[in-house]
């Protein structure tokens, strides 16, 4: 035991989870401070005055009542695209590609998590199980979630990428675009056939809807509920603990010593005995884990699944992974928070302050005006150290 | 080899008179099938193959020019208007090759990755649905409020002016989303490019409010389109009544005037692109292709020569998205979705990406492919859900399977497949381009 206990690298613990609590403290201070004041800015305009002959609150008291609320859901979110965006930034690192195909394999990861919920509902073991039973079928069917979409990415690689490595950049991108549409009609396929719908429920079992209140706030008149649903929490604990058995993984084992070795040089790390196609596979796998994993998360959350649910994730999950600097997995966990943040604030508040002119209906694309400012402004991401474009 | 004993035929067959008896006696044959059974899709695919033979059999070339004519010009759209959906068919084809030929400007020649092509079109579509319909009189309505007996804007025939309008706004716009992302590497640039065609995307769906501009998901409609005298339905049905076997009705007839400027559209793209691939610029556009540093060390303004690529294909889009909308006089934002823009890039890979003649027969054939054979495809499901027919082995009788599965929607698994299997074993496409063909045969020889 006290030899096993010597093994584990403890600061490789402990360093992702403080990572991680500077990222969301810090981003959620940040996107928090912006918006009270720009609230307190626009109470003094008409847009305030207009807020308060609807509601009868000042436009500052209304962001600080929905304020816990939107950090919360920035902060589940976040973590999902985090998960999303380490699969896409370990691929990148590694081969230097932009696995176009990895929100499709987000999306089957999800449909599976969510069939075999469905198929233990109609079978009448979820609407009596107890608590414990509840969580277990969900660790069960994330599990299953993981393994079908890690599965699925090894497959991919081989067939429709490795014949291609070697051959122009554009290549294997336009073969990925290939397999992201395929997947995608073939899940609408196979759902057609099977159920003959497109569109699945996640099913209601267990405590998962349920709300944990921790207080109320007087402010004014009015009063902030401060809570959190049981949700988001399972979210967030999952994703913390994926994310730190990652980077415990890639930075402190053999094996991720190997795939950093084959990500900074290929050839030099089949000189050293690497097997270099089969690190890139475990490469594939990992991130298909992580994003099969997230897919049953995502379903979780949102309830409501069908063929194309991964298409708009898997697109912040890229700009996420931008947005840190690619290639660079603690860039791609802070630009998944980040993101996840400046998007449910903007979904939240925009309407508000433009006064219904542009509301959460831009939400989808303020995420790609972040990846193109920071493409102009920042083109190696936020962690990301600036490299020469390999010839 | 089966293959090569095929060329070794087909290169007998190619030689002296017997090209041009074999070309004649393919479009002969196509134009009698059609002729005799209008609704055979067999048919219709005999008569459209006679462009390949007439592209790939050895004739001089006044002899192609004038076939070509004959066909494009004569038996194309009276077997049209005789079934009115094979024109449907040759106009999409039209367009098609038309978006087709001008992306292959930024990805076959400049070797630019540009997955949001068809926001360019929307912004010619939507130009002309502005100007060309009611729309500027319902700015301070919401969709579905307007009052009916709203005036329009601009004259139909104004439409000539806007496709000069849409090239030049589709252009600007290509220039500026370009100036920032140019600078970046390929893969970037493909993803900014999308999410670019998202925005457009959601600006169209969205932009009902706080003034009405797109009329939101519902699209705008009628948009107008340019005026045709009667006396161009008399002369048609007098010179052609004959033969169509009815008097074709002014509708119709504005679908094979659509079809002729496509046409029109499709000759001017291929002329300029010609010529620019042959001068300066075109060299440059390799260069840039093929190795960007080795590209800037010739001293080849990279940004710029990217930029003209760019705009070049953007304002081609913009143009056929004025007539687009001119043609359908309706337009929403479903028309120019991430699929589309899936789809032209899947036009130029099949057909063979810097490929003039490739792009086109890639055009056709996924059209076909997505006209024709997906739906009638679909036709034949619907025909066994209804019949008492019980697959043999798994006993599954077909009237049980779900009515969602409709091959007809099934046009991302086409795109998927074609772009996997050309990229892994064919990546210069059906047609490669010339260059690209003198490469693969030195390779061969080394």
């Amino acid at each position: 035991m006290k030899q096993f206990l010597k093994r584990i690298n403890f600061y490789e613990l402990v360093r992702p989870v403080g990572q991680m609590l500077t990222f969301s403290v810090g981003s959620a201070v940040c996107m928090s401070v912006i918006a009270v004041v720009l609230a307190l800015i626009l109470d003094q305009t008409y847009i305030g005055a207009d807020i308060m002959e609807k509601y009868r609150v000042t436009l500052f008291t209304y962001t600080m009542i929905n304020l816990p609320q939107v950090v919360i859901d920035g902060l589940t979110i976040g973590f999902v695209y985090a998960a999303i965006a380490l699969g896409y930034t370990m691929v990148y690192g590694v081969l230097e590609f932009i696995n176009f195909a990895h929100s499709e394999i987000f999306a089957v990861g999800a449909f599976v998590g969510v069939e075999f919920l469905i198929a233990l509902g109609s079978a009448g073991v979820l609407s009596g199980a107890s608590l414990p039973m509840a969580y277990a079928y969900l660790t069960l069917a994330i599990f299953l979630g993981m393994l079908a979409a890690g599965g699925l990415a090894v497959t991919v690689e081989r067939v429709a990428y490795r014949p291609l490595r070697g051959a122009s950049r554009l290549v294997p991108l336009i073969s990925a675009i290939g397999v992201s549409f395929l997947l995608q009609d073939v899940i609408r396929l196979v759902e057609g056939v099977t159920t003959g719908q497109f569109n699945r429920i996640f099913p209601t079992f267990g405590n998962f809807d349920a709300r944990i209140i921790f207080g109320k706030l007087a402010m004014g008149a009015s009063k902030i509920t401060m809570g959190i649903s049981v949700k988001s929490i399972i979210v967030i604990v999952s994703a913390v603990l994926m994310l730190v058995a990652l980077n415990y993984l890639v930075n402190a084992t053999r094996i991720g010593k190997a795939i950093r070795a084959v990500a900074q040089d290929r050839s030099t790390a089949s000189l050293m005995g690497i097997n270099v196609n089969r690190i890139i596979s475990l490469t594939f796998l990992v991130g298909g884990l992580l994003g099969g994993a997230a897919g049953v998360l995502y379903a979780l959350k949102f309830t409501r699944i069908d063929p194309f649910v991964g298409f708009f994730p898997g697109l912040k999950a890229f700009t996420a992974a931008v947005l840190g600097g690619i290639g660079n997995m603690t860039g791609a966990l802070l630009g998944g928070i980040v993101l996840g943040m400046l998007e449910t604030f903007a979904g939240s508040y925009m309407g508000v302050f433009t006064m219904g002119a542009a509301g959460s209906e831009y939400k989808d694309i303020f995420a790609f005006s972040i990846l193109i400012l920071v493409l102009i402004f920042r083109p190696q991401g936020l962690m990301g150290k600036h490299v020469g474009q390999k010839a | 080899m089966v293959s090569s004993y095929f060329k070794e035929l087909f290169d007998r067959a190619n030689q002296g008179r017997l090209a041009y008896f074999f070309v004649i006696a393919h479009i002969f044959a196509g134009t009698y099938l059609v002729y005799t059974q209008p609704r055979s899709n067999l048919a219709f695919l005999v008569l459209i193959t006679s462009f390949l033979s007439l592209y790939f059999f050895r004739t001089s070339s006044r002899f192609k020019l004038v076939a070509g004519v004959v066909l494009a010009l004569v038996i194309v759209p009276i077997v049209g208007v005789r079934n009115i959906f094979y024109l449907e068919v040759i106009f999409q084809i039209a367009v098609f090759a038309a978006l087709a030929l001008g992306l292959n400007i930024v990805v076959g020649f400049a070797g630019l990755l540009d997955l949001g092509y068809v926001a360019f079109y929307a912004v010619g579509a939507y130009l002309w649905a502005f100007f060309g319909s009611q729309q500027f009189y319902v700015l301070h309505f919401a969709p579905g409020t307007q009052p009916s007996d709203l005036p329009f804007l601009l004259p139909g025939d104004t439409f000539y002016m806007f496709i000069l309008v849409g090239i030049i706004v589709a252009g600007v716009t290509g220039i500026i989303l370009g100036l920032p992302v140019l600078r970046l590497r390929g893969d970037y640039l493909a993803i900014v490019t999308l999410g670019f065609g998202e925005v457009i995307r959601v600006l169209a769906n969205n932009l009902d409010k706080p003034l009405n501009f797109t009329n939101g998901p519902q699209g705008i409609t009628p948009i107008q389109r340019p005026t045709m005298p009667d006396m161009v339905v008399d002369w048609f049905n007098g010179i052609f009544g004959g033969v169509v076997g009815h008097d074709v009705s002014p509708a119709n007839l504005y679908n094979l005037m659509f079809y002729l400027y496509a046409l029109i559209m499709i000759i001017v793209i291929i002329f300029v692109t010609r010529r620019l691939n042959d001068s300066k610029i075109g060299r440059a556009w390799t260069a840039v292709r093929e190795d960007e540093t080795a590209a800037i060390a010739q001293g080849i303004p990279l940004v710029r020569m990217k930029l003209t690529a760019f705009a070049v294909g953007a304002s081609f889009a913009g143009a056929m998205g004025v007539l687009l909308a001119a043609s359908r006089t309706f337009i929403s934002p479903e028309s120019f979705s991430f699929m589309q823009s899936i789809g032209v890039l899947s036009m130029v890979i099949l057909g063979g990406a810097g490929s003039i003649p490739g792009v086109i027969l890639g055009a056709a054939t996924v059209t076909i492919l997505n006209l024709q054979v997906l739906q009638g495809f679909s036709l034949y499901l619907n025909e066994l859900r209804q019949s008492d027919a019980v697959i043999p082995i798994i006993n599954f009788a077909w009237k049980d399977l779900s009515t969602q599965l409709d091959p007809a929607k099934y046009q991302r698994l086409l795109f998927g497949l074609i772009l996997i299997l050309m990229m892994i074993f064919r990546p210069a496409g059906l047609i490669p381009a010339s260059r690209r063909k003198r490469e693969l045969d030195r390779d061969e020889t080394k």
